[in-house]
């Protein structure tokens, strides 16, 4: 296990948006960095920097126009960049997890089922994804008499939890963590930072945006900026 | 799961039909792998449906080849079936949800009799074990089972669909061709269907070609999504990136023009 476990060369993203006269909006310019297994980088830029594009590009939600992000899926490392959907599925099933800031569910379904779904998606049978589903539940405090509900009625804070839950339901390699922390109140947060801290003792690779600095400062081995990130 | 498969279940290449001077579909091509769902959307008119109607041969293609690799290992050219070839592989391999259930369902017969008959169809005989296997489905797809006797006549519009989706299911096809299947339901009844159908998808490892407009169940259902206009694909691609950001012109308008309640 040597070399990093996720690493982004040269990443450009620009939006064009054609219904406004083809408007372009530069987001990323060149964007380069490494995240090493156990390491949990944090970038601190301020809002509307391109820390939430960045993560997404990564996941395979957003095309860059350029550049590479190369990850470490089983014992080879893939370039995400123009990668088959087939491909990215795998990788996200597999590798990376990545806690958004919105929740979106089926209505109607259960949130025990909600987080036990990635688990399933791995292979894992239903009766054990439901009982690791619970556990975490139970972890972030979500209370038993809300598992056999809907999210989507849920607070924000509890939205917030059930969305890091069925991340982290998974031992993922490498996790994408965009305001995790955000709307969570200090001991929900506390449980929070330490998953993070497990998992980055389990060799996991962490890449976050964290606003808020107290937690940065207990969560971060390194704290860059995307700035930084272009000058290296 | 972790899949090597290295051959897709199926291979569309340059498909394309013409109803006279007006185009059908042209040049439409993709692949689909074992327990993909792909998603199939556009406006009315786009050519979204013929391209389902020519994979399952209820409209004749006129450009193009479709690859299917059969449960025992051959590929199958289904532009060239014979009539009889067609439908022994609608009956045995792949599985059919049309828009409107009464297209899917004989209405005439009871509701197990809707579900048995396609096993009987496939060479079952024993009346307890068909029976079983038809309140197995009923129950799957959450309909009461004391209504295994009563005609499709009597059940809503939304216990019609579902009917529709044990019908088709209960024979284990491996793909599964969609056409709006939440279609003119009521959106609480469409709910709950999307939950039942993303559930039976996972759980059977189906292959499904989902045709929808509505972007929202295509988010929820599909892994991939082709964005058809006009008869030909704009765009494709991974599910949430087409719909989170859109290359194409056309796909930037479609996702910017749905209403968020």
């Amino acid at each position: 296990m040597s070399g990093p476990a996720l690493e982004i060369e040269a990443v450009h993203k620009t939006f064009t948006l054609h219904a406004q006269g083809g408007v372009t909006l530069p987001v990323l310019r060149g964007v380069s960095l490494a995240v090493a297994p156990g390491e949990c980088v944090v970038l601190a830029d301020p809002s509307g920097a391109g820390k939430s594009t960045l993560l997404r590009a990564i996941y395979g939600n957003y095309v860059p126009q350029a550049g590479r992000i190369l990850v470490r899926h089983d014992d080879r490392v893939v370039d995400l960049v123009g990668a088959s959907p087939r491909l990215v599925l795998d990788v996200r099933r597999r590798t990376v997890g990545y806690v958004s800031q919105f929740l979106r569910v089926v209505p109607r379904v259960p949130v025990v089922e909600v987080v036990a779904e990635p688990l399933r998606a791995t292979g894992v049978p239903h009766p054990e994804a439901r009982d690791r589903a619970r556990a975490i539940l139970d972890r972030l405090r979500i209370p038993a008499r809300l598992w056999p509900l809907s999210p989507v009625t849920f607070s924000g804070g509890e939205q917030q939890r059930v969305n890091v839950a069925r991340v982290f339901v998974v031992a993922y390699p490498v996790l994408l963590l965009d305001e995790p922390t955000a709307s969570l109140d200090a001991e929900a947060r506390g449980l929070v930072v330490d998953l993070i801290d497990e998992a980055r003792g389990r060799g996991t690779a962490v890449l976050g945006t964290v606003h808020d600095a107290a937690v940065r400062a207990r969560l971060a081995t390194r704290v860059q900026t995307l700035s930084d990130s272009v000058a290296a | 799961m972790s899949r090597v498969e290295e051959r897709p279940l199926l291979g569309v290449r340059g498909l394309g039909k013409r109803y006279g001077a007006q185009t059908g579909c042209l040049d439409v091509g993709f692949d689909l792998w074992p327990g993909e769902v792909l998603g199939v959307v556009g406006e009315s008119g786009s050519g979204k449906t013929t391209v389902l109607n020519c994979l399952s041969g209820r409209v004749a293609a006129d450009a193009g080849r479709v690859e299917y690799a059969a449960r025992d290992g051959r590929i199958v050219d289904v532009l060239g079936l014979d009539e009889s070839a067609r439908r022994r592989l609608l009956r045995s391999e792949w599985g059919i949800v049309h828009q409107n259930p009464r297209d899917g369902l004989r209405m005439g017969v009871t509701a197990g009799a809707n579900v048995g008959e396609r096993l009987m169809a496939l060479g079952a005989r024993h009346y307890g074990q068909i029976r079983g296997l038809a309140l197995d489905w009923l129950a799957q797809v959450e309909i009461d089972l004391d209504r295994i006797d009563d005609l499709p006549e009597t059940f809503s519009g939304g216990m019609l669909q579902r009917l529709q989706i044990a019908r088709t299911l209960v024979t284990g096809p491996r793909l599964v061709l969609m056409d709006e299947p939440t279609g003119g339901l009521d959106v609480s009844v469409q709910a709950r269907l999307l939950d039942l159908l993303r559930g039976l998808v996972a759980e059977l490892d189906l292959s499904a070609v989902i045709v929808t407009h509505d972007l929202a169940v295509a988010r929820l259902l599909a892994h991939r999504l082709i964005v058809m206009r006009g008869g030909e694909a704009v765009e494709s691609g991974l599910t949430d990136q087409v719909l989170d950001d859109p290359q194409h012109p056309y796909t930037q308008l479609l996702v910017s023009s749905v209403l968020h309640p």
